[in-house]
């Protein structure tokens, strides 16, 4: 398949992270944060998503390019193909 | 998680390109990593009846849960991959009902592919059902509603036509593909809304320990009882947990059902293909921490009670706040609230007086009492995925279903392959409205979903023999597993007909013919139905195939196990081998079982 889907997962987890970093950053020490313990969950959770979207995007990018830069032969039908 | 549905509705534009044969759409072309398909192995099957009901279990039961994880699918999942995927794969059957029919005969898969095209539309529908119940349970959207100037009544409506369209874009533009990389989507926000819940469910009871001590002995001790049905909380004996779960059953489940294995299909070889299963099982194995132990977190923690807090406020004045959890809620155990009958209101009662727990908002609750805003979306989010995952799973395995086995066999032959790529198309617009009209069927009639999932229990439980003796035995014939498979439903009808679960009543519990023999459990009743009804296929298969003409060997060769060639494997050294994965999967699986004894 063409699309290497770490690229779109990648992305979709880096965003969400971003989200949830800096609504976390600013809701910093409000009080909706007494249901999780006091412990800012988005926050930290953002910056774990942000971690884990961005290695997937860069992995998804280097598969690709590696993809490209090592042309297959055409491939007849039903023949074997790795993804990356 | 509008940022979720245009991801998912995107990467089923990005793939539409792609999508130029039947084979493409259907089979995903052949050509997914192994890694992908293994995710999504496992997400197919993570629908609603997963993560609800694992954690309505694990609630209910304790850890003992995890028998369906390190029992009930592990070593069946091992097993496909290792004995099954070469048949399935290098048969070139394009499903499972199709592999019949290469096997056996036309009738065998007939009957298979209609049974199953039937039970894939229901299950979607009863995914659907749940999930518009749960969204109108949670008060999710009602603020919007409210604010918008709806009735609070559509939400329902609006669940399901969202879910539905959701799931058809997809689906109807990027196939199988589609479907698959979705799951794979799915399967990471699960963990991600899931594990950071665990995390901060444990810190509150005090990790593991606090967790132990705060809960009865058998809620946190797998094997602790299990010589006896009377002694543990799942009230089974060990002969019929390892025999109907994780014999009959799981082996029924994933060794057989097009739903799963139509992933494993869709790799690029038959050593990937074999590997899918395998790798599917690592995550599998601790599936049970992400969620299960959220059910027992939930009665772990402290039940609601009113709480008055005190403070005084910028002007100097003392304000008194109180918080009064619903009725339902103080009720409860933990944060497990109290069954409420959906018409009066009022709680609902055991026979002993004691309010019954609704078992199934475990997790929901947990997610809104723990997760402040933000993450709460989050989490949310991941519970609906879970839900489109099982019903997307399902549509793609009837439409195949329905175009390869149904309508090109009996319906249309030789048509181009252009056709086929439509009809599958339209094949998914029609299950899916199939579908909605069973969500809709199910508000109408109380017990449908039960009664539902009885049928495909009987209709399933039986057909584990059928594979068994097809691909390991070359003297099965095809009236033999014909009459097989009748006769192991028919016994598995007659097996619930005449036993029943103590404190049940006779009716949709079973023993609506005469009550023969009472189980400690409804669960025990399950597995022992599933036990009889594989018996009974395995032994009539054998009889009636005795005394017929067995097909001509040469016919068989690729089908059957004595008959093909050993899968080649000599060029990869031996760690990388499917068996030695498997021996690692096995020797983790005892592991956890001691460690959790």
């Amino acid at each position: 398949m063409n699309l290497d889907l770490r690229i779109p997962m990648g992305l979709m987890f880096t965003l969400v992270g971003l989200i949830l970093t800096v609504f976390g950053a600013a809701t910093s020490g409000s009080a909706i944060y007494a249901r999780s313990l006091g412990i800012n969950a988005n926050l930290d959770w953002g910056l774990v998503l942000l971690v884990f979207g961005g290695t997937m995007y860069i992995l998804g990018r280097r598969g690709q390019r590696r993809a490209l830069a090592a042309p297959r032969k055409a491939a007849p039908e039903g023949t074997v193909r790795r993804g990356h | 998680m509008l940022l979720y549905f245009v991801f998912v509705l995107g990467i089923g534009f990005a793939l539409k390109r792609f999508m130029k044969t039947s084979k493409d759409f259907f089979q995903a072309g052949r050509a997914l990593p192994a890694w992908i398909c293994g995710l999504a192995f496992i997400s197919a099957n993570l629908g609603a009846q997963e993560v609800i009901g694992m954690g309505a279990s694990g609630a209910k039961y304790g850890i003992a849960t995890s028998h369906f994880y390190w029992i009930g699918a592990i070593p069946a999942m091992i097993f496909v991959g290792i004995f099954m995927m070469p048949f399935y794969y290098g048969s070139k059957a394009r499903s499972v009902p199709e592999f019949l029919r290469l096997r056996f005969d036309e009738k065998t898969r007939a009957l298979n592919a209609c049974s199953f095209a039937v039970m894939t539309v229901f299950s979607s529908g009863i995914s659907m059902y749940a999930m518009a119940r749960l969204i109108q349970t949670l008060h999710v959207f009602d603020y919007l509603f409210l604010s918008a100037g709806l009735p609070l009544g559509w939400i329902f409506h609006l669940s399901i036509i969202l879910s539905a369209i959701i799931v058809l874009g997809y689906i109807f533009l990027g196939g199988l593909t589609s479907a698959i990389y979705n799951e794979v989507l799915q399967f990471f926000l699960i963990i991600a809304g899931f594990l950071p819940l665990v995390i901060i469910g444990l810190r509150n009871v005090g990790g593991w320990s606090g967790l132990k001590a705060s809960l009865p002995q058998a809620y946190t001790h797998s094997w602790q009882g299990m010589t006896h049905a009377n002694t543990n909380p799942l009230g089974v004996e060990v002969f019929g947990l390892a025999m109907g779960l994780g014999f009959v059953l799981s082996f029924g489940y994933w060794c057989t059902d097009f739903l799963v294995i139509q992933t494993a299909m869709a790799t690029d070889s038959e050593e990937n293909a074999r590997r899918v299963p395998l790798i599917a099982a690592i995550p599998k194995m601790f599936f049970p921490f992400l969620v299960i132990l959220p059910g027992l977190l939930a009665i772990a923690a402290t039940t609601p009670h009113p709480v008055t807090v005190q403070r005084t406020d910028a002007s100097g004045a003392i304000v008194r706040e109180t918080t009064i959890p619903t009725q339902a809620e103080a009720e409860g155990q933990g944060l497990v609230p109290a069954k409420t009958n959906p018409l009066s209101g009022k709680i609902m009662l055991d026979a002993s007086g004691k309010p019954l727990l609704d078992y199934d908002l475990a997790i929901p609750s947990m997610l809104l009492h723990y997760f402040p805003t933000g993450i709460l979306g989050l989490g949310l989010t991941a519970l609906l995925a879970s839900f489109m995952s099982g019903m997307a799973g399902n549509v793609t395995a009837f439409n195949t279903v329905w175009t390869y086995d149904l309508y090109q066999s009996y319906i249309k032959k030789g048509a181009t392959d252009a056709h086929y790529l439509a009809m599958g198309r339209w094949a998914t617009v029609g299950g899916i409205l199939l579908s909605m009209a069973t969500a809709y069927a199910a508000t109408g009639f109380n017990n449908i979903m039960d009664t539902l999932q009885l049928v495909f229990s009987f209709v399933n439980a039986p057909l584990f023999a059928t594979f068994l003796l097809g691909m390991f035995w070359k003297r099965a014939t095809g009236n033999g597993a014909f009459i097989g498979l009748i006769s192991g439903t028919v016994a598995a009808v007659l097996h619930h007909g005449m036993t029943l679960p103590i404190e049940a009543h006779p009716g949709l519990h079973g023993g609506w013919i005469a009550v023969l023999h009472h189980y400690p459990s409804d669960m025990a009743q399950n597995f022992w139905t599933a036990i009889w009804a594989f018996s009974t296929n395995f032994l009539v298969t054998i009889v009636v195939s005795l005394f017929g003409k067995p097909k001509p060997e040469a016919e068989l060769v690729g089908l059957v196990h004595s008959l093909t060639p050993k899968p080649e494997l000599g060029h990869l050294t031996w760690w990388r081998r499917p068996e030695a994965l498997a021996v690692v999967l096995l020797v983790m699986v005892v592991a956890l079982n001691l460690i959790f004894r």
